[in-house]
């Protein structure tokens, strides 16, 4: 990204002419690409913003032609509302959606880096049969073994509970793949031999030279995970629903059940069970995309 | 894979300056030789263990115990039936008229949620694959759908979709099709349904396609595009003719993604329906998806030995059609070794 931005770009003239010779990512945009991407903006963005629009106004914003476009005033009457529904238990979901994203986040970062590091660096028989079968695990579609898995946790007793969320998602194959590739690229040999003859255990080397080298993929694992995490409701409405503690996206899926729904407090909740992920994107867009590009090129 | 990874250094070249006096330091550096060749020996197993035994429990024995349930008569509500059922749930799948339905729906919407969504992805791509100002917030900006939840996004769309206020009526009164006097019922047949649902993935996804394509299409070597340039290619025929095939792997990647995604599509068609607790996917099944039936099944009707039976299916399914797409976009993206 860098590189190309520091590229110093042809005279004028020359531009024109050669436009053609040159790579299209050489290429300066043009007014159509601008007027295209802003197009496709337009289109990513609206339905968030009109999200927020019907969650700040009355029942009539919905009735009515041509469709409201501007947000009304009645934001904090709608999320009161939401907030104080008896059986949805709006509040006590953002928090367990926190609880659950954030341990998972963490054990992801923690046991994924380690695993990451052990195929990377560290030298033990069998090392490159496990790493395949890590990588073909990616493929297997886990959502395919749900009931089985809830009779699993049926018999650990762990239905109902946030636990059934939070352990199957502790560690992933995705995550420790992206460990590896990570640590293989960016520590160098020599620094962790250099620190195994001076005595340094596994451990110590993990976190005196690993751990420093690879913050930037963690920064990237972490939010990946934790958007994910955040999002999932197939698994959670099944094990969850029902309960007092649902996540935040099964209690939004509550606010829209029964037999007369009010959509302007589904989409206050809605809108605000999405303000922690549009925060994550305003902050951390950069390390997101920098994490889905360069996933692509490895893969 | 690395060539050359870090050598276990022998523990004799840590520098044992205390040689001189034997006896207790013996002992001590045995004990150090000991702890030394626990961590090179087994250490790195153990810091692979975590996956592995998490994979075990909550990822393969699911997916081979869904096999002994799937021939066992497993209903919540009802323990006292015979302990097997031998291929019951099978056969009486194969004649299940739901299934069927929601076979057809789900290849339904995924076919009109995979291609445009791939194709349009292909264009953003190529968008943004130039020399822009502020490109990363261009980048992060076409990220917004893929953050969003599902369960939030569908809420909107199914608004969008309603049919006398909806949005998506109104757009397209202006443009003349439907209209006030004629809106469109989108949850009363099937194709409608299907739109409005493939509608709600294909703006999900095209975005996070499209970073796909571009990572992969900025690491095409610039002397290709030069000789395109001199054999007089424009730019459209460049995209096809270069730039498609040269990112053909990361385009299987994706069709494969979409596939294994689209075929266990459930949050946005049980979402649409306003009566969502009911997972029947429309008054008709007009767009119940294998996902959702599973659901309805499994925890509506309580007969888990049946939605065991049905996983497999799909299972079975899901590898077939991701086999078969394997293959054609192979061919149609021009593979050439």
């Amino acid at each position: 990204m860098t590189a190309l931005a520091s590229r110093p770009s042809a005279p004028p003239a020359r531009r024109k002419r050669r436009a053609m010779a040159r790579a299209p990512q050489e290429t300066p945009a043009g007014l159509w690409t601008y007027l295209l991407l802003a197009v496709s903006m337009l289109f990513a963005a609206f339905p968030l913003y009109w999200m927020f629009v019907i969650a700040t106004s009355n029942d009539e914003a919905l009735a009515k032609l041509p469709p409201a476009i501007v947000p009304g005033d009645r934001f904090l009457t709608n999320v009161d509302e939401v907030f104080s529904l008896q059986d949805v238990y709006f509040a006590a979901s953002l928090v367990n959606s926190v609880i659950v994203s954030t341990v998972v986040t963490a054990s992801v970062l923690f046991f994924c880096s380690l695993a990451g590091f052990a195929f990377a660096k560290l030298r033990f028989k069998g090392s490159n049969a496990l790493m395949l079968f890590v990588v073909l695990t990616l493929t297997v579609p886990n959502q395919l073994g749900i009931v089985a898995l809830y009779i699993v946790m049926g018999k650990l007793g762990w239905n109902g509970t946030l636990l059934a969320v939070i352990a199957p998602g502790l560690v992933t194959a995705f995550g420790v793949f992206y460990m590896r590739q990570f640590i293989v690229n960016t520590v160098p040999d020599e620094l962790v031999e250099s620190a195994r003859v001076d005595g340094a255990t596994t451990m110590r080397v993990y976190g005196t030279i690993v751990l420093p080298a690879i913050r930037p993929a963690l920064a990237v694992l972490g939010l990946l995970t934790f958007v994910a995490t955040w999002n999932d409701f197939q698994w959670p409405l099944i094990t969850l629903s029902g309960t007092d503690f649902p996540t935040s996206m099964v209690a939004v899926s509550d606010l829209a059940s029964g037999n007369y729904v009010i959509y302007r407090r589904v989409l206050a909740g809605a809108f605000i069970a999405t303000i922690p992920l549009l925060l994550m994107l305003f902050i951390g867009g950069r390390q997101i995309v920098r994490g889905i590009m360069e996933g692509a090129v490895k893969s | 894979m690395s060539s050359t990874r870090a050598a276990p250094a022998p523990p004799s070249r840590r520098p044992a300056p205390e040689r001189g006096r034997p006896g207790a330091h013996d002992r001590r550096l045995t004990w150090r030789n000991r702890l030394y060749r626990f961590d090179m020996r087994y250490m790195p197993y153990l810091m692979i263990a975590p996956f592995f035994l998490l994979f075990i429990v909550f990822g393969l024995f699911p997916l081979l115990f869904n096999a002994v349930v799937s021939l066992r008569n497993y209903r919540l509500d009802d323990p006292t039936l015979p302990y097997w059922a031998g291929f019951e749930n099978f056969s009486r799948l194969v004649a299940d008229e739901d299934f069927w339905n929601a076979l057809y729906n789900t290849f339904g919407i995924f076919l009109l949620s995979t291609v445009p969504q791939l194709l349009l992805a292909l264009l953003v791509a190529s968008l943004l694959n130039r020399q822009l100002r502020a490109q990363t917030w261009w980048r992060v900006g076409v990220l917004l759908p893929y953050v969003t939840p599902i369960v939030a996004s569908t809420m909107v769309f199914s608004v969008f979709f309603s049919r006398d206020f909806g949005m998506a009526n109104w757009v397209l009164g202006l443009l003349g099709i439907g209209g006030a006097d004629d809106p469109i019922d989108w949850r009363a047949d099937k194709l409608h349904a299907w739109i409005a649902i493939a509608t709600m993935v294909n703006w999900k996804w095209i975005g996070y396609n499209a970073l796909l394509y571009l990572a992969a299409m900025q690491s095409i070597p610039r002397d290709v595009y030069e000789a395109a340039a001199i054999d007089g290619a424009g730019q459209w025929k460049q995209l096809w003719r270069i730039t498609v095939p040269m990112i053909q792997p990361v385009v299987l990647f994706t069709v494969i993604l979409s596939t294994i995604g689209g075929l266990q599509l459930f949050t946005e068609p049980m979402l649409f329906d306003p009566n969502a607790q009911a997972a029947t996917g429309g008054p008709n099944g007009e767009w119940q998806t294998i996902a959702q039936l599973i659901y309805k099944v499994g925890w509506k009707d309580l007969n888990l030995g049946y939605a065991a039976a049905m996983s497999w299916a799909l299972f079975l399914i899901i590898l077939v059609v991701a086999g078969v797409n394997y293959l054609l976009t192979n061919r149609l993206s021009g593979g050439r070794k």
